[in-house]
């Protein structure tokens, strides 16, 4: 045999089609071969804007997730008389899985709308999910941010208008100094790698705070080991060293930061807290009125900000004309981290004071020494002409690390705050907004308010999910309690803007605060690795009332893979891959934009369905057009969009309002873009480039956008924001303390129930704070000593690449990676079989010694293990066997109840999940014990239409041979 | 003379496998495919991989690093590979340098398995034959392809272009500059093989912070401490104690 090019070209006939990747949420463009009609290779697209040609490990996987075993393959129906779990399925045509879905969900919709609930996990069409749950009327609707990253969004979107991945990130083309803190080897994927390499090359240093060095830390010029939860303290410590040494950037705090304006400083005072104002605006729209007041240093008096000639004080405590006494809400920051030294956070963090200190001098000198001139003329918001734009270059990247902890959302507050105390915000260098950030602080979109915005065969009155900016805004009963079944929205989570997934199932079947008819799930594993306590969920599922039925009545679950969720389902739907679909990564949801302008993308179908596999957003148009949701007909009922292609198309947010999913090529001729009617070919006009629409702004319009008059009046003139008002950064945070003077009954606002004031009052500070995690305060720390976390690696998405023939041989089991000294004190050696324990359970795996961990903490990949049977694979496989699952130690809910009613372990502010915050102990298991992870499992088996052909053996090739294939 | 190699860069390396499946993906349904697994959805899987990265730790808390290591065929000039194979399949391209094997002459008795020093050989149990990076050669040379992508799957598909790809010998490639400027090394030069593919060290910036950097006259705090005279001090002094 001879090696030549032309061999290649002998095969089969070939086909080369983009589209969009979707192995994990990244969205890289992908060019995907086909040969003989299968896939043969998929690359990254060089014509893509996010990843530039390049492409993952999973990625370059999509034909082992395209030809998976657990892939399903048609509508089925619980077995009668099997219980939820038995994973017993009988097939059903679509026509009958319809009007079962049909007759039911028209029943709650006449009834009560918010008996139906709908949770989807990371699914990339939330605009498409929300939009049927509010036309159908539910509150009940939210993705899978409660369990994710919520605390990151709200943290810093609250702060800076703006947020990490998605909707900004760290300007690493620039940047002299990159700190990544709390994030390992995802979020982003693709363009954090490529960023991070242009970044090592070009010089500048690379510093990784993060208990363990695995993925990008591995690179890192300097790693920083922390104990976990622990963030929010250095944060704090390194804000207060950069403010004793001036290391800050007065300036920017002065001009673009509620910084210098005047606080209330009246204890007795209604206002105490507030700002103080010259004048109440008639009508607040979502904007900061510029009515607050600066204390000028000539005058010695209060001025109006922004005043011409000014010359405020940064820092000081005044009084006055009136007599009241106020501080600058800098001084008050300033104040607040008085006691937060190096020293008291070396106690809490594990990391050396004299090394906080010099953390905080290499980001301050580089801010300031290395600043960065873009001869970029622009005119700020006042008027004020600037001849360049200036960058700090110290970028910052933080994730789930952060965020994953109840005391995340002060934590990112912290970093926010360390961010802007740098002056890097939009700015060259430093942290980059993306499109359509930033929005107003907070952003308009609410809640509804009142119970009664949930009526019979009615939309919701406003949206599912929101941005709460006062107590008023609380979607709550005269009562105070909650209307969401999650109790997002309410006193216990009011800035839940992302809602609780992870609480939906414990409360629907405890009834707090009630019951509910039908739960449909998309594409989310709360069975298994979704969910705090999965055992307990697990029961709750298959749990029933004396009359024989179930808790949760109605369990709807559409995915495209065999999964232990899967088979706790009533009805499942199976939902296409992604290479079997159209898709949009819309402006209205998670677009890809970049730095530089707004992008969003689609995906194409580049093969056809298999079996009966039908795209979940098919299902969503055709149970609205059957059940004739408003949106989704026309004045005569009549169904008004033949398919989602042809919605995307045509779908405006209201008659004639020119805004749709997608913001490239609309009008007629595809001349418009962000704004115009609807253009027939779009589809093909995306396909056409690369599956991309991507405009660049002007560059006087890239930076400083939160106060940018150029970029604000663009963006109102193509319908981005309504308000083209400044988005002052808040650095003292008077949302929250509006939360908290509701809390201490001064204001006249909604006030929280009794037992809720203390914790209302506590979390809701206007000036950042660090507190121990909640589980953590009420854990026996001598009896479990250790933080467990887990990691998610770069080659697995979640649970979902297990059954990748592929990606399964890199990580087909899992460790719990422990420092030596652990294995030495507690007689256990590398590989040995270890239990780890903590108060609500225990599990049984195998150890790995590691040094790059900080000896107090110990971890493991992310939802490795699975349960017997499931996920395609044979009931002896090593994830089931041998890999484990961490959340088997994980509570969902605190050991401390308040009024008796059980607490989410979760942040008192946003409702995140503090998956991060469990405490274990280990110690070696017995000789006698079973080599093999505990607990197991009942095995389950495959389903109707799922592949059960089983080759010992895979020979893949595409198209020509594919009789040798296990795939044809 | 022409020695395509690779050469990695260490620094830049965060593990992330592209490269591993890039390679698979390619390979398997290309010209030295198929690359079989066996056991694909069970217990213990394990397939034909001609790529993978070792991941391992050097040094002590808290001075460890963590070190992504990707390792395929090398590519020897003076590949041990080759005179020991009993059938003359294993053999070195004169045009390129690649290191290839003829499947149809090779009967699968793994003496260059056993002569490679770097494990960069692993048999097909279902094909018994030999098989191993192929720098794509079905790739490089395929003019449907446009030129900029002629490059084997793992360089193209690298997200952090920890790979590069090209000719060692031409002293003005890419891969011969990256060796010259950044401390380029083959593995065990010892042995004598002579590998074309080569190796980038990490390399570690510092920041050094001087005590002046932190005393500067325009120190904003300035503009926030009052100085200059603010009238006459009610309290004691000097004057009202002392005549001297």
């Amino acid at each position: 045999m001879e090696y030549t090019a032309d061999s290649e070209r002998a095969c089969g006939p070939k086909e080369i089609r983009n589209t969009t990747c979707y192995m994990c949420a990244c969205r890289c463009g992908i060019r995907v071969h086909l040969r003989d009609g299968q896939v043969r290779y998929i690359e990254g697209n060089p014509d893509h804007p996010l990843n530039k040609g390049v492409i993952c490990a999973k990625g370059a996987s999509g034909i082992m997730k395209q030809y998976s075993p657990a892939r399903l393959t048609e509508p089925l129906r619980r077995k009668p008389g099997s219980n939820r779990g038995d994973n017993e399925f009988e097939p059903i045509s679509w026509s009958e899985a319809f009007s079962m879905l049909e007759d039911r969900l028209r029943s709650i919709r006449e009834t009560d709308p918010k008996k139906f609930a709908l949770f989807t996990g990371r699914d990339q069409m939330q605009a498409l999910t929300g939009l049927f749950a509010k036309q159908f009327g539910t509150p009940n609707y939210a993705a899978h941010g409660g369990f994710c990253s919520v605390n990151m969004a709200a943290g810093m979107i609250y702060t800076i208008g703006g947020s990490f991945w998605e909707f900004g990130g760290p300007d690493l083309d620039r940047a002299r100094l990159f700190v990544m803190i709390g994030t390992a080897e995802d979020h982003h994927s693709n363009p954090l790698k490529i960023a991070l390499a242009k970044f090592k090359r070009s010089g500048g240093k690379f510093i990784s705070i993060n208990p363990v060095r695995t993925g990008y830390s591995a690179i890192a010029d300097e790693w920083v080991p922390i104990r976990p939860g622990t963030d929010g303290a250095l944060l704090l410590a390194i804000t207060r060293e950069l403010i004793d040494q001036g290391l800050f950037d007065r300036e920017f705090l002065i001009r673009y930061t509620n910084s210098a304006q005047l606080v209330n400083n009246d204890p007795d005072s209604s206002e105490y807290g507030m700002f103080v104002r010259t004048e109440v605006p008639e009508e607040e729209g979502c904007f900061d009125p510029q009515n607050k007041l600066w204390w000028d240093r000539h005058r010695n008096s209060e001025v109006l900000t922004h005043s011409e000639g000014a010359d405020p004080r940064l820092l000081g405590e005044y009084r006055l004309g009136d007599g009241t006494p106020v501080k600058t809400a800098f001084q008050l920051l300033t104040d607040r981290l008085t006691d937060y030294t190096p020293e008291w956070a070396h106690g809490i963090t594990g990391i050396p004071a004299d090394r906080i200190r010099r953390l905080a001098h290499e980001m301050g000198v580089t801010a300031r020494d290395q600043k960065i001139e873009l001869p970029i003329a622009w005119t700020d918001v006042w008027g004020k002409d600037h001849d360049h734009v200036t960058g700090n270059p110290v970028a910052f990247h933080a994730m789930r690390g952060l965020a994953a902890h109840s005391n995340g959302f002060q934590t990112i507050r912290s970093l926010s705050i360390l961010m802007t105390v740098l002056g890097t915000i939009d700015r060259p260098g430093g942290f980059r907004h993306k499109a359509p950030f930033p929005r107003p602080i907070p952003p308009c979109a609410k809640p509804p308010r009142v119970p009664e915005a949930v009526r019979p065969n009615r939309p919701l009155e406003g949206m599912a999910l929101g941005w709460p900016a006062e107590p008023d805004d609380l979607f709550v009963d005269e009562a105070g309690e909650p209307v969401r079944i999650d109790r997002a929205f309410s006193w216990v989570y009011p800035l839940a803007v992302h809602g609780l997934m992870h609480n939906v199932i414990t409360n629907a079947w405890r009834g707090d605060p009630y019951r509910i008819d039908t739960l449909m799930i998309f594409m989310a594993n709360l069975a298994w690795n979704s969910s705090m306590s999965p055992e307990k969920v697990r029961d709750m599922l298959n749990d029933r009332d004396a009359d024989g039925e179930y808790k949760i009545p109605f369990l709807v679950v559409c995915d495209a893979f065999q999964s232990e969720m899967v088979a706790f389902a009533d009805l499942v739907l199976p939902d296409t891959t992604y290479l079997e679909r159209h898709d949009v990564m819309s402006m209205l949801d998670r677009p890809i934009s970049e730095f530089d302008g707004p992008c969003d993308s689609v995906r194409i179908p580049v093969v056809p369905p298999k079996g009966q596999c039908k795209p979940f957003q098919e299902v969503l148009i055709e149970l609205a057009s059957r059940l004739r949701l408003p949106a989704f007909v026309d004045k005569q009922g009549e169904r008004k969009f033949r398919d989602y292609p042809d919605f995307i198309i045509n779908y405006e947010t209201e008659p004639g309002s020119g805004i749709g999913f997608l913001s490239g090529w609309r009008g007629k001729g595809g001349e418009k873009f962000m704004q115009g009617e609807p253009n027939p070919n779009q589809w093909e006009m995306y396909e056409k480039n690369n599956c991309v629409f991507h405009y660049e702004l002007p560059r006087s319009f890239q930076y400083m956008r939160n106060f940018n008059r150029g970029y604000l009046d663009w963006a109102q003139r193509h319908r981005l924001i309504r308000y083209a008002e400044p988005i002052l950064i808040h650095v003292y945070s008077e949302v929250l303390q509006q939360f908290r003077l509701a809390a201490q009954g001064k204001t006249q606002t909604r006030q929280p129930p009794d037992h809720l004031r203390q914790r209302v009052e506590q979390y809701f500070d206007p000036l950042p704070f660090y507190y121990e995690p909640l589980e953590a305060q009420q854990t026996d720390k001598q009896r479990y000593p250790l933080s467990a976390i887990t990691q998610r690696p770069m080659a697995m998405y979640h649970s979902w690449d297990s059954q990748n023939a592929w990606l399964r041989q890199i990580h087909s089991h899992n460790y719990l990676y422990v420092s030596p000294q652990l294995g030495h004190k507690h007689g256990f050696a590398d590989g040995d079989w270890i239990w780890v324990e903590s108060p609500w359970g225990k599990v049984r795996c195998m150890c790995r010694f590691s040094e790059a961990v900080e000896p107090n903490t110990v971890w493991t990949w992310n939802a490795i293990g699975k349960a017997a049977g499931a996920w395609g694979l044979d009931a002896d496989a090593d994830e089931s066997r041998k890999g484990f699952l961490l959340n088997h130690l994980i509570t969902e809910e605190l050991p401390s109840k308040i009024d008796d009613r059980p607490i989410s372990n979760s942040d008192p502010v946003t409702g995140q999940a503090g998956w991060y915050d469990v405490r274990v102990r280990v110690y070696k298991a017995e000789q006698t014990e079973q080599a093999e992870t505990s607990p197991q499992f009942t095995a389950i088996g495959a389903v109707a239409g799922q592949d059960a052909r089983r080759s010992r053996v895979l020979k893949y090739v595409a198209g020509i041979m594919r009789d040798k294939t296990v795939a044809s | 003379m022409t020695q395509l190699a690779l050469v990695i860069d260490l620094n830049v390396c965060v593990g992330c496998h592209a490269c591993v499946t890039s390679c698979k993906e390619w390979n398997t349904s290309g010209i030295a495919g198929y690359l079989s697994d066996d056991n694909p959805y069970g217990a213990e899987p394990t397939g034909t991989f001609f790529n993978r990265v070792q991941t391992f730790e050097v040094g002590q808390y808290p001075d460890t690093q963590t070190v992504h290591f990707p390792k395929s065929c090398l590519h020897c000039e003076e590949p041990p590979c080759v005179p020991v194979c009993p059938t003359g399949a294993s053999y070195k391209r004169p045009e390129d340098g690649i290191v290839l094997v003829d499947y149809d002459k090779c009967i699968g008795c793994k003496y260059c398995s056993w002569a490679c020093p770097y494990g960069a050989r692993e048999l097909d149990e279902h094909q018994k034959v030999m098989k191993k990076c192929t720098l794509c050669v079905d790739r490089i040379y395929d003019e449907s392809i446009p030129k900029t992508e002629r490059k084997p799957a793992c360089v193209n598909a690298c997200p952090t272009s920890a790979r590069l790809f090209g000719d060692v010998h031409d002293s003005e490639s890419e891969v011969s500059r990256a060796i010259r400027e950044q401390g380029g090394y083959a593995l065990m030069p010892e042995w004598g093989t002579k590998p074309a593919n080569h190796y980038l060290p990490r390399r570690r910036i510092e920041v050094t912070i001087h005590d002046d950097e932190l005393v500067r006259v325009d120190n904003p705090l300035k503009k926030e401490i009052d100085v200059g005279p603010s009238g006459p001090v009610r309290e004691q002094t000097l004057d009202d104690i002392t005549s001297w």
